[in-house]
């Protein structure tokens, strides 16, 4: 990235000024050639040829799919595909469940976790450090594997069936503290803090003018992995309230039917990735420098 | 930064009617500042208490939905628990004793890590090969980010879903490719290394981007200068792939390894749903039953609940191990690592490198010499 101010404007270089060339051996910062645009191009295509494919399958009828070759254009027939997929499942509901789901857990993740890393990251308490060590342990440990006794306890409220049920596991998480605590603590000025406690704010003023718009940016990157991670989740919902599905669910329920048919699956499998595909185009770029971001703290 | 000092804007709003109080307390009477005093006392509490009420809510929920769950998973382990009976007798450790001597446990433990290493090991090295790619000076380089994560916004259940249907046996794309080259058909969901492979394929396709990404902000945190000196030492791209690139993302694929070790061990989505046709879990002879699938079958459609969650608790434990034997393989390579830097062989080699580059800047260094002594006179 820090190299993009001393390119040179081209391969030309005739308008290289003498003294943005001297010191730069050779081989660095060099625009790389054909082979390299080649090998992303194929990787490229490796990844969105299966969402094409897919496409193609659920705009095909049925016949169609029994061919020696696979398709590579799509059919006319994706609007009736959908028709059918929407008289098999109700997409609607499904769709409107998972958007409840995805974003009560976003705000909470976001908002318990913003808090804790304040706290973690800018105010002074006995044992910190020692509950900051439980966090990072509390990391790795797969808490998915607590399914029977949350199924247990969730029978016993009686809210199987229900999606308040699907959010309960998930509103809290470990690594979201941790997110939050990694970012605010470069960000946040430690000056700051302190000037707001001065001028008498307290301790939830300072949180809330201070903490909260430096956090932002971190918020909306956690917020957003949070969502997709809610979104595609697919064990639990299954398990709690299969009566009442997510999209994921619906769409798996889509594939039981005694005789699959395929082109209905791949059309369910379409619409399903609209909404996400959507996301993508509209965040993508954020997404890509979450992860980025992500993996330098982390 | 305490607030003794506090004006009263802020904590006198907050704390207002009680402070009000104050001066009607005999104590309060006699001194001057008697309202600061208490203002003092409630903002000191304000400043000790405040930081654990913000992460309080944290660890209660998470005690609550994430722990909590966990340790009664092994309450619940110990006796013979049944889905509509309930709570059984105490049996010990005999859920453990009989899932242990178990071939479908061991079974669904091979199926696991052999679907674990088929995917973790080739996402690994294409990720570090992609992120080479994308760690040089390319231009749109967003767009050729956003292209490799493009599969990652495709949720498990959608890539199962279109897997799952390119690898039927019979109608399925990749079997009539293989045809059309005239090769025999696989039997994707019927046999075990086939249908591994196809279940480490969905998890590849969709996870190889989003760690290119990640081991490629690591690449390029790793210092320009390194790359620079070493170039100019006459490395050439590979070398200072190997020697400088490698070494540098070391902790981040270690971070990767753990997180798709912790994922990748429980692994359910995929191989629940590859072949909805089978009327047991995970293929018709459980070829590609992974650990949570078989725990889900015993729990959910046996209702063993004891000896689920015995299989749960084995699995835990599984999971904690592999993720410290990694972290102690990752630190012994670092620790062999420092210890080879030290080597004679490797010191000789540098020094070597530093004469020679001395060397070579030696003329010029006596010649700029020569051109001072020749001008000090003038």
């Amino acid at each position: 990235m820090s190299t993009n101010t001393e390119l040179s404007p081209g391969p030309g270089t005739r308008t290289a000024p003498a003294k943005t060339r001297r010191k730069r051996p050779l081989g660095i910062d060099r625009r790389p050639g054909f082979l390299t645009y080649g090998l992303l191009i194929a990787f490229f295509l490796g990844g969105a040829y299966p969402l094409w494919w897919s496409f193609v399958t659920g705009s095909g009828s049925t016949g169609a799919f029994a061919g020696p070759l696979p398709p590579l254009f799509p059919g006319s027939a994706f609007l009736a595909n959908v028709a059918e997929v929407f008289s098999t499942i109700d997409f609607w509901a499904a769709l409107g469940n998972s958007v409840i789901v995805s974003s009560v857990i976003t705000i909470s993740v976001v908002g318990f976790s913003t808090l804790a890393g304040y706290s973690f990251a800018k105010l002074r308490f006995r044992g910190k450090s020692g509950l900051m060590v439980f966090v990072i342990a509390t990391l790795a440990v797969p808490t998915q594997l607590g399914i029977i006794p949350l199924f247990m306890m969730m029978k016993e409220f009686g809210w199987t069936g229900s999606i308040g049920a699907v959010m309960v596991p998930t509103l809290v998480t470990a690594f979201g503290v941790f997110f939050m605590r990694q970012y605010l603590v470069d960000v946040i000025p430690d000056e700051l803090v302190e000037a707001a406690r001065v001028d008498g704010a307290s301790m939830i003023q300072t949180f809330w003018h201070v903490g909260v718009p430096a956090a932002r940016p971190a918020m909306a990157i956690l917020g957003l992995f949070t969502f997709m991670t809610a979104w595609t989740d697919y064990l639990w919902p299954l398990l709690v309230a299969p009566q009442n599905p997510t999209l994921q669910v619906a769409l798996s329920q889509l594939q039981s039917a005694k005789y699959v048919d395929h082109t209905i699956v791949m059309a369910g499998a379409v619409m399903a990735t609209i909404p996400l595909l959507l996301l993508f185009v509209l965040a993508g770029k954020q997404l890509v420098s979450g992860i980025m971001a992500g993996a330098v703290k982390g | 930064m305490t607030s003794t000092i506090s004006p009263p804007s802020g904590p006198a709003q907050k704390h207002g009617p009680r402070a009000g109080k104050a001066p009607a307390t005999p104590e309060a009477a006699e001194s001057p500042r008697p309202r600061s005093t208490l203002r003092s006392r409630l903002g000191a509490l304000d400043v000790k208490a405040s930081p654990y009420l913000y992460v309080a809510p944290f660890f209660i929920l998470f005690a609550l939905v994430g722990l909590f769950p966990l340790v009664y998973t092994f309450v619940v382990s110990i006796n013979d628990w049944d889905l509509l009976s309930g709570a059984g007798e105490w049996v010990g450790l005999e859920n453990y004793a009989a899932e242990l001597t178990d071939p479908y446990f061991w079974n669904s433990l091979f199926n696991t890590f052999s679907i674990f290493l088929l995917s973790a090991v080739p996402q690994l090295i294409a990720a570090t090969f992609i992120a080479a790619l994308l760690d040089q000076n390319l231009r749109a380089k967003t767009f050729w980010r956003m292209g490799v994560l493009l599969p990652y916004v495709v949720t498990p259940v959608a890539v199962t879903l279109i897997f799952s249907s390119a690898f039927d046996e019979k109608y399925g794309l990749i079997n009539n490719l293989l045809q059309m080259l005239d090769i025999d058909p696989v039997g994707w969901k019927s046999e075990v290394l086939p249908s591994h492979l196809a279940i480490a394929s969905m998890v590849n396709w969709r996870w190889t981007g989003y760690n290119a990404l990640i081991l490629l902000a690591a690449m390029q945190a790793v210092p320009r200068d390194l790359h620079e000196s070493a170039s100019l030492d006459g490395a050439g791209a590979l070398r200072r792939f190997v020697s400088i690139t490698l070494p540098g993302i070391r902790p981040t694929m270690i971070f990767v390894i753990i997180t798709a070790t912790v994922g990748g061990l429980q692994i359910f989505t995929e191989p629940k749903l590859f072949n909805p046709s089978s009327s047991t879990l995970g293929g018709p002879n459980r070829e590609y039953q992974t650990t949570v699938l078989y725990l889900w079958d015993l729990a959910f459609n046996r209702g063993d609940f004891g000896k689920a969650s015995a299989v749960a608790w084995l699995l835990f434990l599984i999971i904690i191990g592999v993720g410290l034997i990694n972290f102690f393989i990752s630190r012994s390579i670092a620790s062999a690592d420092a210890k080879h830097h030290a080597k004679p062989g490797r010191a000789a080699r540098r020094a070597a490198r530093e004469r020679k580059s001395r060397r070579a800047h030696e003329p010029a260094a006596r010649h700029s010499a020569a051109h001072d002594s020749k001008e000090d006179p003038s």
